[in-house]
């Protein structure tokens, strides 16, 4: 279904197809197995060459484990994913090793994931190490040339991960990410642990490299202005599930999903006077569990236009309009005149930023 | 940074340089470190060297020079039987040393492969620190006993009596000590396998030997450290004890411990017999504690260049 995205002439390098992480939740003396914690539960997205494919949502729906997953850190459950065309779903760890050039990742903490006993040359070396079979010089070149790429000093090269800013750390693990020459990078909350100047620097970066390099991101983060910023595309997780899959723009302007409307209108706006008039939802309620999710669509304790078949079925992820899917029983065809009065009150009670 | 010009950066450009001169320059702004090293290295000198100037056989017997106090034929006395107490502590030096090294790496190397494995790979932690608490669990004196009665004989016949005692103690101290270090070390390793820089390592592909080698052994290196100087200590004063039990080394063959128990029936009359080579292990154990704590801030880079 979601092979009819808006851009069919570009290449599609990620395909995620049903992906499900659960992690086991044993118990008793003999740890028997009592449940799952279903983390990301089937979730299929594309991302095209080149782009930039924003994934957000709140703390604990499964951002981080999703992208992990996309790229083999844990054993997915079930599901495939395909990467520049060769499929990693269920591959082993052994066979993946030389699949890893293509794909990288950024993480959030660049304090904890640089390793504090190796020096900057020998951390941006280790892919090299790993995977080229480089002289000593030659592969110290290709450290300077990284370093300058990230916009590091190469006098730095010696030195250890303590002795730099977080914004240097987080290039220091751009530069890592960039060694093998990836095409896709799984950024994950990559400017959340820093600053909010040197954000600015580390996104300005990000971007850049990909205009030099035409790399692919899967940006994870909760910063919704930032993910306006630096994404083509924007898919909205909630509870484990992508509920929300949109372009940026047909996404901030008329979100369609009640829970999308609501994280949307969170975002604080720096014009005071419409700030002053911004109406917000305020969701009531938790979020269940993902050990327990409720029966039918995930967001139905919360959701404030929930209706009967809510808590019943669980909606299906489909597209509405050319390239935006939802899955939200508002906007089913089973139901149209829901689906129609949603959309009449989507027109009238439009958000802040379509006006 | 980016305002250096391009020759000012080149000039200023050296290439990785090894980290082992990073550790060594640490190490010695460490006072105690350093002079740990310095007794260290004159103990070693002592013992190895020491009898090539000092040649009284220290096993001779002079029986009518027996429990003379410190002279100058014999700078630190005899004992009942009339032996040099300097040559025997020279000669007890050198056995000591060297059980308690051996046993220490022996033991060090059990109990860090152990940990690490244990703590790295889930499949075989269970019986891994199953066997840990079990070899905890044991009695260690009957334990070593029975292995020395077992096998001083076989052992002695193939590879001669001191050689084979040797390998006996080495072996048995050994095996009976690395449980604390294998705990501590798993401790440590379950913690840092969860670090984002071993995912950050995955992530790349490295196979797991070299990220053992490379991310986890070298972040693990100051309890090893700790161990590995408590470990000395605890070895040297083991074989004292089984000697003094009567199954070390054989009775003429002296070790510090050996020297040490003879001269405790008579430790009133003759105290300096206890003093010195109660000094000698504890000089020794505790040069090799401050050696290991210099050695331990020196490895850190987050200490180092403080």
């Amino acid at each position: 279904m979601l092979d009819t995205a808006p851009k069919t002439d570009r290449k599609k390098l990620v395909e995620v197809r049903g992906l499900k992480m659960y992690f086991p939740i044993t118990a008793g003396v003999f740890r028997s197995h009592i449940g799952d914690v279903k983390a990301v539960d089937n979730v299929s997205f594309d991302i095209f060459e080149g782009e930039t494919l924003g994934l957000v949502g709140e703390s604990g729906c499964g951002k981080s484990t999703c992208g992990r997953a996309v790229l083999r850190l844990y054993d997915p459950t079930a599901g495939s994913i395909r990467i520049d065309g060769a499929e990693i779903g269920q591959t082993g760890q052994s066979d993946l090793r030389h699949l890893r050039p293509t794909m990288q990742m950024v993480f959030q903490d660049p304090q904890a994931s640089l390793n504090p006993r190796m020096t900057v040359a020998a951390i941006i070396g280790e892919p090299l190490e790993e995977h080229t079979k480089l002289s000593k010089a030659e592969k110290l070149d290709r450290i300077y040339e990284l370093m300058d790429a990230v916009g590091l000093n190469r006098n730095f090269a010696n030195r250890y991960p303590h002795e730099f800013s977080g914004g240097q750390r987080q290039r220091i693990g751009i530069a890592r990410a960039l060694a093998l020459n990836p095409k896709f990078i799984v950024c994950d909350e990559p400017i959340a642990a820093l600053d909010v100047s040197i954000q600015a620097q580390v996104v300005n970066l990000l971007e850049e490299l990909q205009d030099r390099l035409g790399l692919t991101y899967l940006f994870i983060s909760h910063d919704l202005s930032m993910v306006r910023h630096i994404a083509d595309r924007v898919a909205v997780m909630y509870l484990g599930q992508i509920i929300e899959l949109a372009p940026r723009d047909a996404l901030y302007d008329k979100p369609l999903h009640p829970y999308t409307q609501a994280l949307l209108s969170a975002v604080p706006e720096p014009d005071p006077n419409i700030e002053a008039g911004r109406r917000r939802i305020i969701l009531t309620g938790d979020v269940p569990s993902p050990a327990n999710p409720p029966k039918g669509c995930n967001f139905c304790t919360r959701c404030p236009k929930v209706f009967d078949l809510c808590k019943q079925v669980e909606p299906e992820f489909r597209e509405v309009e050319h390239g935006r899917y939802v899955a939200c029983h508002l906007y089913s065809d089973t139901d149209k005149t829901a689906g129609q009065a949603a959309a009449n009150e989507a027109q009238e009670h439009p958000t802040r930023r379509t006006t | 940074m980016t305002e250096l010009s391009a020759q000012k950066v080149d000039q200023a450009l050296k290439p990785p340089r090894n980290q082992w001169w990073d550790v060594w320059d640490q190490f010695k702004t460490h006072k105690g470190a350093l002079a740990g090293l310095f007794i260290f290295v004159a103990i070693i000198l002592a013992v190895t060297v020491g009898p090539w100037i000092w040649s009284i056989d220290p096993t001779y017997v002079d029986i009518r020079a027996r429990n003379q106090g410190p002279s100058l034929a014999h700078p630190f006395g005899t004992d009942q039987l009339g032996r040099d107490l300097l040559a025997r502590l020279m000669a007890g030096g050198k056995v000591s040393i060297a059980v308690g090294m051996t046993a220490m790496l022996l033991s060090l190397f059990l109990g860090t492969l152990i940990g690490v494995v244990a703590g790295f790979f889930k499949r075989v932690e269970g019986f891994l620190m199953g066997m840990t608490d079990l070899f905890l669990s044991l009695p260690l004196l009957p334990l070593l006993l029975l292995m020395v009665t077992l096998f001083r004989e076989p052992l002695s016949q193939r590879f001669g009596p001191e050689t084979g005692i040797f390998f006996l103690i080495v072996f048995a101290i050994g095996v009976t000590s690395w449980m604390q270090t294998a705990r501590i070390v798993r401790g440590e390793v379950l913690a840092l396998k969860e670090r984002e820089y071993v995912l950050a390592a995955r992530s790349i592909g490295t196979p797991s030997r070299r990220m053992v080698m490379r991310h986890i052994l070298p972040n693990v290196m100051s309890p090893i450290m700790v161990s590995a100087t408590l470990g000395i200590a605890n070895a040297i004063i083991t074989e004292s004890a089984l000697s003094f039990l009567g199954l070390g080394f054989p009775p003429d063959f002296p070790t510090w411990g050996r020297i040490l128990f003879d001269a405790v029936d008579q430790m009133q009359l003759y105290p300096i017999r206890v003093i010195l080579p109660g000094v000698a292990i504890s000089l020794t154990v505790l040069s090799v504690n401050y050696i290991g704590d210099g050695l331990r801030d020196a490895l850190d880079p987050r200490i180092r260049g403080r």
